[in-house]
């Protein structure tokens, strides 16, 4: 009941804050546009947003130890949480201080006009790739590799459990968890990549061919992508998989293959439409019209006329669906699915180390080796996502 | 009379790369209550920007820098939002070019006709939508009690055009701004929307800006008519001596512009094969004929216009002729063969000699492309030319069309101006060095003087390469213009046709002399005389046929 009744008083706080600050700031300034002509829901926003502001200061500042010896979990993810905050707004501002310098003419002006959210993605992005690629140079032991002590904590501090040898510490069967994830990056990302491509090609150019022709092809694949996005994606994902894992035995092809079969015909479903309906908005233009009458076939007006107009929307679409492709992928894996023992995955990493996020509030630390796997997807996901923001903004001339 | 609106200084820059670049460089504007001022010039001028300022308000990315709006003693520029709210829509309104774009399709006209006057307290709904009505009778909208009750599609573009303007006027503003409010009219229908806007800024003593760059227009609108050429003033005086004596050189080449004229050619002798021979031709959209038995020729080197309104089937004759709709009756002749009714069928030799000019250069070029590679790949299609051949033609064309190929062959459609899109719409017909052309409306997106040097190059072509055109248009300038033989058309059917001179002198049939007539002039005094000569009555009536 109190914390209703603190929750309460704080809202009416705000509320009443809010008043105060737009009247004193019209005062202060002497009635300036900007306070004079400022709605109450803005003024509200930035007193919460303050009000949110010093109460961060204020936790971020609390002890990281309660007066009981127990960590206290919850400050300690929090400063973790900050400090990575910092830490990546340097560095992405560094990285586009050295684009903005180095290069050629064009990718300077590219990182003139860019914002600091689109070069940390890209730089996030450079980063997994380049792991992905020298997965087996950078890491220390080999992703199958069985070392000999297990569940060795992360931190490498022998007074806390830890050994130097093993950063992150080692999982429930002794391998290095920091080699583990190098090599996810290139089994995770790689196929989810793969994947994505596969169903952009198919969904795109079955779209694009339904947007043209029209007429019962139209009719024909567009039921056919009802009837499949119908089913829950999941679901049917994990009904094929179960399938195929009979077949792969019986023909000896990896099950990873039909994995990334299976998903990337469930995802192009999602592909077929977007490019089927952008297609749509292309295909009354003039300039469709005279490739027509100049007696163009159909390969050139998809691809040379129809496809570059729909760039904009596809790369936004590809950039979102990379994301759900890769967590689709993580997910069949932590339903033990997806991608196959001993070949490391995020997703199977996360399943494998789950049980120790139950010790959160005790010991941070030991923690902090399930939800490193998971923080790798979330990386990825939001960096991805806020180049493909940029590229969409930049592609549709919005300015400012 | 008392002084409502006085802008004086008035600097306006936009944001574009990284930096704020003037688009007006201060200008100065008086309006007395009940005056009528006409903001003219080309695109790009100014014209909308001012007249938005005008309301203190400016686009996203644009900004007043410098000066004041005054409004009946306040000052827009610096007054609050509050203040502003208060007059937008009751003291001041503005009727936007396109109508139809402008009301919100999902409710009904009478709704939103309402929304000001209770927004702003003048009157309550009831009241407000009675006002509606009356004002709906003043503007000779037909059945005006109904009329409201209908959801935009659902009327006309001239007749919404008018409810915009009752719109405008729902609370009585002191004010109204009309951005080009019958640029997108057929001739006929705007006469109608220019004698109901004079009419209903004169009973309610209403001041007005009028933006509009046809001069005709602004000649029966204003009582006096500023300048514009990129943001500066060029001279402003009252109507009359604006017309008759323009003191600046721009202006009296914008008056001059009018005056191009080719004399017509000869009529061909009796018994030569027409290039394009379209034979009573009857088409369809579904099941509702469009087309009902359309016959013309178009011979060697000559050009037909073919007049009419809005859905009188001009454009449908050309997909006809381009054989993107088969006609159910008739055929298509070529050079005297007949062609394939639809053009999936007809060789690339058949499809290379008819090409076609579109409208909206906009979205006749694909915007991804450059302009070597848009006028390339027919070079390339029908010529089978490559490599260093490809460009030379590319840069030949280009100079054909009088723009510089070194300048404009590795620009995108999206960096160059309205007038040099439509050359490129062009020089991509010619690549295919065709017999035959349609221009389907080429000009009628351009400002006049860009207009008349499309129709210039287009006249110089078809002397140097003995082209056909078969020139589609709705507007009688240009036909004057360019014109050899006139096909004139309405409802799907061939009215009148003939050589051009003897369409323009008398005695027409009785809808090519209602389209003559409808052309407006330059004379301050034509629609005064014109509404006199018809009657009050004749133009409602003409409102009631078009329903």
């Amino acid at each position: 009941m109190s914390g209703l009744m603190s929750f309460v008083a704080i809202i009416i706080l705000l509320v009443i804050g809010a008043h105060i600050f737009r009247f004193v700031g019209r005062k202060v300034t002497n009635n300036s546009p900007k306070f004079r002509d400022m709605s109450y829901g803005v003024a509200f926003g930035y007193v919460l947003g303050g009000a949110l502001l010093l109460w961060s200061f204020w936790y971020y500042f609390q002890p990281q130890m309660k007066d009981t010896g127990v960590p206290n979990a919850g400050v300690v993810f929090f400063r973790w949480a900050v400090q990575g905050f910092i830490v990546a707004s340097i560095v992405a501002f560094l990285f586009r201080l050295l684009g903005r310098n180095v290069g050629t003419n064009g990718t300077r002006k590219l990182f003139r006009t860019m914002p600091l959210t689109a070069a940390f993605g890209i730089l996030v992005i450079l980063i997994y790739a380049f792991t992905a690629v020298f997965a087996g140079v950078i890491a220390p032991y080999g992703q199958a590799e069985i070392l000999g002590a297990a569940n060795v904590m992360a931190g490498g501090d022998p007074a806390l459990g830890g050994n130097p040898d093993y950063p992150l510490g080692t999982d429930q069967i002794g391998r290095d968890i920091l080699s583990r994830l190098i090599y996810g990056a290139q089994n995770t990302v790689g196929i989810a990549f793969i994947t994505t491509l596969l169903a952009f090609f198919i969904g795109g150019s079955l779209g694009f061919l339904a947007a043209t022709l029209q007429g019962w092809l139209d009719q024909l694949l567009s039921r056919s992508v009802d009837v499949l996005m119908a089913i829950p994606s999941l679901i049917f994902a994990l009904l094929l998989m179960t399938i195929a894992s009979v077949w792969a035995d019986r023909l000896g092809v990896p099950l990873t293959i039909f994995m990334v079969l299976i998903i990337a015909v469930i995802d192009s479903t999602r592909v077929f439409r977007l490019a089927r309906a952008v297609g749509l908005n292309i295909v009354v233009m003039d300039y469709i019209e005279a490739a027509k009458l100049r007696g163009e076939g159909m390969g050139y007006l998809v691809f040379k006329e129809i496809l570059p107009n729909a760039m904009a929307p596809l790369l936004a679409e590809f950039g979102l669906r990379f994301c759900f492709v890769f967590l689709t992928i993580a997910a069949l894996s932590f339903l033990g699915v997806g991608i196959q023992p001993p070949l490391a995955d995020w997703g199977t990493m996360v399943k494998d180390l789950a049980p120790f996020i139950n010790f959160a509030a005790f010991a941070p630390t030991v923690a902090a080796a399930p939800l490193l796997a998971a923080g790798a997807i979330a990386l990825l996901t939001v960096a991805v996502n806020f180049v493909v923001d940029w590229m969409l903004h930049k592609s549709s001339g919005l300015k400012e | 009379m008392s002084q409502l609106l006085k802008v004086r200084g008035l600097k306006i820059e936009g944001r574009s790369d990284e930096a704020w670049n003037p688009i007006i460089n201060g200008v100065d504007m008086d309006l007395k209550k009940g005056e009528v001022l006409g903001l003219i010039g080309e695109s790009g001028a100014g014209k909308s920007t001012i007249g938005l300022a005008a309301m203190g308000y400016t686009r996203d990315g644009v900004r007043i820098s410098e000066g004041s709006v005054e409004f009946d003693g306040i000052d827009l520029v610096t007054a609050s939002a509050a203040v502003k709210r208060n007059l937008l829509g009751k003291r001041i309104s503005y009727v936007a070019q396109s109508a139809a774009a402008s009301f919100n399709p999902a409710h009904k006209i009478i709704d939103q006709h309402t929304e000001a006057p209770v927004q702003h307290g003048v009157d309550n709904r009831a009241n407000s939508a009675a006002d509606g009505m009356e004002l709906y009778l003043k503007l000779r909208l037909p059945n005006p009690e109904e009329i409201g009750f209908r959801y935009p599609h659902q009327v006309s573009g001239g007749q919404l055009q008018r409810a915009m303007t009752a719109m405008a006027m729902s609370c009585r503003p002191d004010l109204i701004i009309f951005d080009e409010p019958t640029t997108a009219l057929d001739v006929t229908t705007q006469i109608e929307v220019l004698a109901a806007i004079r009419e209903i800024v004169e009973e309610f003593d209403t001041a007005a800006i009028y933006i509009t760059h046809d001069l005709a227009v602004v000649a029966q609108m204003a009582d006096k008519i500023k300048v514009l050429l990129r943001g500066d003033e060029v001279e402003e005086a009252d109507t009359r001596t604006m017309m008759s004596a323009p003191k600046e050189d721009y202006t009296k080449s914008l008056w001059a512009v009018r005056s191009f004229e080719r004399p017509a050619k000869p009529f061909v002798a009796k018994g030569s094969v027409p290039v394009m021979s379209v034979r009573g031709i009857t088409a369809a959209y579904g099941t509702t004929d469009v087309l009902h038995d359309v016959s013309f020729d178009v011979h060697a080197g000559r050009t037909v216009a073919v007049v009419g309104e809005s859905g009188s089937g001009k454009s449908t004759a050309a997909r006809c002729i381009t054989g993107l709709l088969p006609p159910s009756m008739g055929e298509i002749e070529f050079n005297g063969q007949v062609l394939p009714a639809n053009y999936k069928k007809r060789s690339k030799d058949q499809l290379r000699q008819a090409q076609m000019i579109y409208q909206m250069a906009d979205t006749a070029l694909n915007p991804r492309k450059t302009i070597g590679q848009i006028i390339g790949r027919p070079v390339q299609f029908y010529g089978g030319l490559t490599g260093s051949k490809r460009l030379d033609r590319v840069d030949e064309l280009l100079d054909q069309i009088e723009l510089d190929p070194a300048t404009y062959r590795d620009r995108l459609p999206s960096e160059l101006s309205g007038g040099q899109k439509q050359r490129i719409g062009i020089a991509r017909a010619l690549a295919a060095e065709p017999k035959f052309i349609i221009c389907d409306e080429v000009t009628s997106a351009l400002d006049q003087l860009v207009a008349e040097g499309i129709l210039r190059l287009l006249a110089d072509l078809q002397d140097k390469l003995g082209l056909s055109y078969m020139f589609i248009t709705h507007d009688l300038a240009t036909v004057k213009a360019i014109a050899d033989e006139v096909v004139v058309m309405k409802d799907g059917k061939v009215v009148e046709q003939g050589p051009k001179n003897d369409m323009f002198t008398p005695p027409h049939h009785a809808y090519t002399d209602l389209l003559l007539s409808s052309v407006p002039e330059m004379d301050p005094d034509w629609l005064t005389n014109l509404l006199a000569e018809r009657g009050i009555d004749n133009v409602g009536n003409a409102a009631v046929d078009k329903m």
